[in-house]
């Protein structure tokens, strides 16, 4: 199986988090469980579902990721974007862990010269 | 404008005291998501990928300045400081917190507006003709019918729960600006020939999965059975259409299924059947609504104003505004505005709060406060005098809000697409921003003309892709963003879908793509034909070959 994590979105402001390793609700996929069984993905899934019922979170999920290098990277177009913010926003764009944001490659792949912003 | 009575007043604060209820019931744990989910949905709060969506209803497009100030207050104060105004005349609130969003809809009440009837099953939001009560060819007022039609259909208890949405579209003009053709019903004001002002009923149309052009179901329907007629319309709808499958259960295809002609009788039987009984509004009623938009008061002017002329003269970028921004007025002496919210490489439909201000004080100053939203996510001055012009172009220009391409190809649809929404397979709004980009030259965009492009994200078409001159469509293949392409599509009186052109192209050649069709278009083009034009009369076959070679992939 290949390697996933689990999302969902806050109830609160709807923000995209991840079941961490430390157990909570992370904003960064860089600090998301891995799992790469279907058991694991399971027992994660279990977990997603408790804070579901503690009104933490809504909607939970996983998606498959991959590792590349030191960062950690989802397969499909959506959850990148869901990961980094909208690529038309930069100024909106979730920040790397520690960082300001505005160096996500994600964030930054298209222009926006919009006079006004 | 429209100003509630104190019936709109009780309900639309009922229905915020309602929802503070629901959400505190929700955070308390009393409510499930799913118990939730469809009470947020009545109140246009949507999740989207990165936070919840509040849609915010702007009916038939029409705004103060009061109002757009209060939009603006609501960006900056639970939002990040910006909306997005949509093709269905709305706005939409990208980053609302949960817990603020009764007092957002309680700020919306103290200016009469709300987030009713933009999501749900129900009649929708109506939509109508932006230049309504200034058109110079309009017959008749579309914001009265729109406002009728309104007033009925709010949570009108018989169909809150269709078999799907339901979007009406209203044009006063022969000219249709409003799309009709492709909404569950649109409504074409028109004069028969006794002089009586009525409606053209089409229905069924619509886009989507399943595009489809509407059908003319009556020819001629007066005023007074307006109710009546779309009553039983919706009934047989209620009653006859599909809930057992999501993407079969619009009115389009109950029509196809039916057939035109069975569909329409069972229509007009059960009108016969219902219409002594059925709420139909009198003669009275349609001109007390009349009332309320009554014109403003105009200064008495002649047709031309020199002050106007010897600006355009003397001012070349005033002058290409002009030439694309303004339309022709029902009032001698004034002008319809256009202020496009499509700067070159800007996001389509977006406005800061900063720019929403502007708006407000314009319209304050020049335009008896008044603006409409455009389903082309573009905003109308509608009453602005023609000495006045220079000055309300001076205004937008200093904060960069004068581009000057009205219809012309950087004036692209777009839906918010996999940047915001979570049905999206692909992103509109950065291919939008890299053909405004690539089309940024004025010569070049004049020389083109009018060029109609529009973009969705998915298969659903927020974008109206089946109806732009250009139309694209972005597809997932293998978690990869591409778009389909398709010509020839429109959305006025002759209406028409676009044709898939070929084998969909990727993120990065698809802008090229739009360019060689624009270049094929300019190479075989006679002396006055617009790209579609030039379409119409050669058909798909050099355009395909242009794009894809004899051999397409």
């Amino acid at each position: 199986m290949a390697q996933h994590v689990v999302t969902a979105n806050r109830l609160g402001d709807g923000g995209v988090v991840y079941l961490s390793t430390a157990g909570g609700w992370t904003e960064w996929l860089s600090e998301a469980d891995i799992v790469d069984s279907d058991a694991d993905e399971a027992r994660l899934l279990a977990i997603a579902e408790r804070a579901v019922a503690a009104r933490l979170v809504v909607a939970p999920y996983a998606i498959p990721v991959e590792r590349q290098g030191a960062s950690l990277k989802a397969l499909s177009q959506r959850e990148r974007i869901r990961a980094k913010g909208p690529t038309i926003h930069p100024q909106f764009c979730k920040p790397e862990a520690g960082g300001t944001g505005l160096e996500s490659s994600a964030c930054m792949s298209t222009t926006n010269t919009t006079a006004h912003w | 404008m429209y100003v509630y009575d104190e019936y709109d007043r009780t309900l639309v604060a009922e229905r915020v005291a309602q929802f503070r209820g629901q959400v505190a019931r929700r955070l308390s744990g009393e409510l499930s998501e799913d118990e939730f989910r469809p009470l947020r949905l009545m109140n246009g709060l949507y999740m989207q990928l990165h936070a919840y969506m509040l849609r915010v209803a702007i009916p038939y497009g029409t705004l103060s300045s009061v109002q757009m100030r209060q939009l603006a207050m609501i960006a900056r104060k639970y939002d990040k400081g910006y909306g997005h105004f949509t093709t269905r005349q709305n706005i939409q609130y990208n980053w609302p917190k949960l817990d603020a969003v009764p007092d957002i809809l309680a700020d919306l009440a103290k200016v009469e507006m709300h987030a009713h009837q933009t999501s749900g099953n129900c009649i929708r939001n109506v939509t109508a003709d932006q230049y309504a009560g200034a058109a110079a060819d309009e017959i008749e007022d579309a914001r009265i019918t729109s406002e009728v039609i309104r007033q009925w259909s709010t949570f009108h208890p018989e169909f809150s729960f269709l078999p799907r949405k339901f979007k009406i579209a209203v044009t006063g003009s022969p000219h249709d600006r409003a799309a009709i053709k492709v909404h569950d019903i649109g409504l074409r004001t028109i004069r028969n020939d006794h002089g009586e002002v009525g409606y053209e009923v089409v229905v069924g149309g619509g886009l989507g999965r399943t595009p489809i052009v509407g059908l003319t179901i009556r020819e001629f329907l007066p005023k007074r059975h307006l109710l009546s007629y779309l009553e039983a319309i919706l009934r047989v709808y209620n009653q006859e259409g599909r809930r057992d499958n999501l993407f079969k259960a619009r009115i389009k295809i109950l029509v196809q299924s039916m057939g035109g002609t069975a569909f329409t009788e069972k229509v007009e039987a059960e009108w016969r059947a219902i219409r002594k009984d059925a709420v139909d509004f009198s003669s009275e009623d349609f001109a007390r609504i009349a009332a309320q938009f009554a014109p403003p008061r105009y200064v008495t002017s002649t047709a031309h104003s020199a002050e106007f002329e010897a600006a355009r003269l003397a001012d070349k970028d005033f002058e290409a505004w002009c030439r694309t921004n303004l339309a022709p007025h029902k009032q001698p002496g004034y002008a319809i505005v256009n202020i496009s919210l499509k700067p070159i490489g800007g996001v389509p439909g977006d406005a800061t709060a900063e720019d929403m201000e502007l708006f407000a004080k314009i319209a304050e100053l020049w335009s008896f406060s008044a603006i409409r939203v455009t389903h082309s996510q573009n905003l109308v001055l509608p009453y602005v005098r023609l000495s006045d012009v220079h000055a309300v172009w001076q205004a937008l220009r200093g904060a960069g809000l004068a581009a000057p391409n009205i219809d012309l190809i950087t004036d692209i649809i777009s839906c918010p697409g996999l940047d915001y929404c979570n049905l999206a397979n692909a992103r509109s709004i950065p291919v939008a921003q890299r053909i405004s980009e690539r089309f940024a030259s004025l010569d070049r965009q004049y020389d083109i003309g009018e060029l109609k492009i529009k973009i969705s994200g998915c298969i659903n078409a927020c974008g109206h892709h089946h109806v732009g001159h250009i139309g694209l469509l972005g597809v997932d293949k293998k978690g990869e963003e591409f778009y389909q392409i398709t010509l020839g599509g429109s959305a006025d009186e002759n209406a028409s879908l676009g044709t898939l052109v070929g084998p969909a192209f990727s993120y990065d050649r698809v802008v090229d793509a739009v360019e060689t069709l624009v270049e094929t278009y300019v190479t075989k083009r006679q002396p006055g034909e617009i790209f579609l034009d030039t379409y119409r009369r050669l058909g798909v076959a050099p355009f395909k070959e242009a794009l894809y070679g004899s051999h397409p992939a």
